[in-house]
């Protein structure tokens, strides 16, 4: 497991304030320079990431409560912009919409077909408030879809062209573990411009830096002043008392040995009972990535299209085989899912699949607890003299 | 003006109806873009609803519409059966007894005493069931009504020979994939949601109610971790039960009794 980076870094580019101006500013610099600009806003009872037409649609003076099973969004005296934690949606709902063409038929008078595939044109997409957990989510998606030999096209289309703002974490959940997994509370590698957000006596500003040079370009685009010692110091505070202030956390052993030595442990019936199967916790999951397979045909059979669309493993067809699924038990498919996600992720793809975000525990309706049931197994291992 | 005959005989359609409110045949008239392109693939031979001119059968496709209720539909679903190729069932009467199976936990005689002025003439039986409990079904769509979508993806992939893609998983699915925040997370609203068949699209949750099961129960049902949601969502034991005992409610019954899906 990595360290946890708990402190701002600079990654060569000098660090430079921004206030609400600035940011208001950077979102239309992206738009001039034809992004779709996509960031967090209150709607629908909750924060979610939709196209910004300015900075001032993020939702200022906007928290959220978190828990198991439970999200409000909540009023905050201040009026920051970035307080919340990880909300119903990550982005992979726009690097991987959960649905897309993949290819078309058409069969000609003579008989003839023809097949298309699809041309998965570049978006440009700037993501603004990226935290850092959703940071390393992005990049796990990538080794995954692009770092293997059978890249994503689609995929690939939209994340190249994305430009990423990480925004550090100063305000993280109940529900947040990602000092554990290493991931935040500040930001790791990955980003074009990442800021950290600052509210006190001198003012609402954002301590910004670049990680790219086209993030420098924007940067230095954008009315601002040098970063001066007081903000550096207010916002490396604020990140390392957030690294304090985890709500939940992962036991600290290896975890991919634990699932490994776990696999026929008594604690999976424990949660198959309460597990509803609904597949909620893999949807919201930020680095879950799986599809299934869609054709469509007209009513004339003359057109047919392959599209792939999001599936989970709690899908009971997800597993299914020629006479019938694989894993047809609650219990079967909920330690697929966890086995996968914190122990044979690293085998795949070199990492854990879980970012400590918190969304599965939040958007489970259930609650049920991804730190508390692998807090379980190791208990349920220990007490049986497996790995400590 | 007059479309050339189509070189192949085009497969015969045919839509029955047992104990129902029609809704589910409407859907197939809902399809307005699709219906004309629809009779140029396929021979609508029997279909009451569009027209009384009916062909005695055989049918290559047969859609069910409701329960059987009555001593004489239990006799007539078999002939259905008999002249059907394939036979898919329509709707939560066809596929779940429908709400008419209410009756499956009272006592008929009872109903048939205080609602008809002279009982004598009406001939019922003791339950309403699915089609399924009768006769074998090459495939169930559920649904109060059913969706028009997925009625139009059963009739194309039959006439291409291909298995339909009628996703048997939750409503939550179709939530998460509109980007809809879950409305008992967000606002311990109480929802069926994560029991209940994915097939309308979460139109409930999109406009902010929770789901009342009206598609019937999802391939992988956890009641007993479903009820205690429902409860600290403010649900009373009375409301609970009245949730699962509507339209679908021999379904959800059979689950919680462990006989079923």
């Amino acid at each position: 497991m990595a360290t946890a980076p708990t402190t701002t870094r600079d990654l060569g580019s000098a660090d430079c304030v921004l206030d609400r101006e600035g940011l208001d500013a950077l979102v239309q610099a992206l738009r001039a320079r034809g992004r779709t600009v996509v960031g967090p806003t209150a709607r629908d009872g909750a924060i979610v990431l939709a196209e910004l037409e300015s900075a001032a649609e993020l939702p200022y003076g906007w928290g959220v409560e978190l828990e198991g099973g439970h999200y409000r969004v909540v009023r905050r005296e201040d009026e920051a912009a970035f307080a919340h934690s990880a909300g119903p949606q990550s982005w992979k709902n726009f690097l991987l919409p959960e649905r897309v063409r993949q290819w078309t038929a058409d069969r000609g008078p003579d008989g003839e077909m023809t097949v298309r595939a699809e041309r998965h044109d570049p978006a440009s997409y700037a993501f603004l408030g990226v935290r850092p957990c959703d940071l390393r989510a992005i990049a796990i998606q990538d080794q995954v879809l692009l770092g293997g030999r059978h890249r994503d096209d689609a995929y690939g289309a939209r994340r190249t062209g994305a430009f990423l703002i990480a925004v550090e974490c100063v305000e993280p959940g109940a529900t947040c573990f990602c000092v554990s997994m290493g991931t935040g509370p500040a930001a790791g590698p990955g980003y074009d411009i990442a800021l950290t957000e600052v509210l006190d006596d001198a003012g609402h500003r954002f301590l910004a830096r670049a990680g790219t040079p086209e993030g420098a370009e924007v940067l230095a685009g954008l009315p601002q002043r040098p970063a001066d010692a007081v903000t550096r110091t207010a916002a490396h505070e604020a990140v390392e008392a957030a690294a304090g202030r985890m709500g939940r956390t992962m036991p600290s052993v290896d975890l991919r040995a634990l699932l490994a030595d776990t696999l026929d442990a008594e604690r999976w019936n424990d949660v198959a009972a309460r597990c509803l199967t609904c597949g909620n916790c893999t949807m919201a999951c930020p680095t879950c990535f799986c599809t299934t397979t869609e054709d469509v045909t007209d009513l004339t059979g003359d057109h047919a299209e392959r599209w792939s669309r999001w599936d989970s493993c709690y899908d009971l067809d997800f597993s299914h085989l020629h006479g019938g699924p694989v894993r047809s038990s609650g219990r079967s498919r909920y330690r697929q899912w966890l086995t996968h996600k914190l122990g044979t992720w690293h085998d795949q793809f070199g990492s854990s699949g879980c970012v400590g975000c918190g969304r599965c525990i939040v958007w489970c309706p259930v609650a049920i607890d991804i730190t508390e049931e692998a807090h379980a197994l190791h208990q349920e291992a220990l007490s049986k003299g497996g790995p400590s | 003006m007059s479309a050339p005959e189509p070189a192949r005989p085009r497969p015969r359609l045919g839509v029955f109806k047992f104990a129902s409110c029609d809704g589910c045949q409407l859907t197939l008239l809902d399809c307005e873009d699709e219906l004309l392109g629809l009779a140029d693939e396929v021979d609508v031979v029997h279909f009451l609803e569009a027209s009384s001119a009916v062909d005695p059968g055989p049918y290559d496709l047969s859609l069910v519409e409701g329960s059987i209720t009555t001593p004489e539909d239990a006799a007539r679903i078999r002939q259905v059966r008999a002249a059907s190729r394939h036979l898919v069932t329509i709707g939560a009467c066809a596929t779940a007894g429908g709400v008419q199976a209410l009756r499956n936990f009272a006592d008929v005689e009872e109903f048939r005493e205080i609602v008809y002025a002279r009982p004598e003439y009406v001939e019922t039986l003791a339950t309403s069931t699915p089609i399924a409990a009768h006769v074998p079904v090459d495939l169930e769509l559920q649904g109060c009504p059913i969706d028009r979508g997925q009625l139009l993806e059963v009739i194309t992939a039959f006439l291409a020979g291909r298995k339909p893609d009628v996703p048997r998983h939750s409503v939550c699915f179709a939530c998460k994939r509109r980007g809809i925040p879950c409305v008992t997370v967000a606002r311990g609203i109480p929802c069926l949601g994560p029991v209940t068949h994915a097939g309308c699209g979460a139109l409930c949750p999109s406009y902010g109610r929770g789901c009342y099961g009206c598609f019937g129960p999802s391939a992988s049902v956890n009641l007993p971790a479903m009820i205690p949601l429902l409860r600290s969502d403010g649900m009373s034991d009375e409301d609970v039960l009245r949730l699962l005992r509507t339209f679908n409610a021999a379904k959800f019954a059979a689950i919680e009794q462990g006989s079923a899906p």
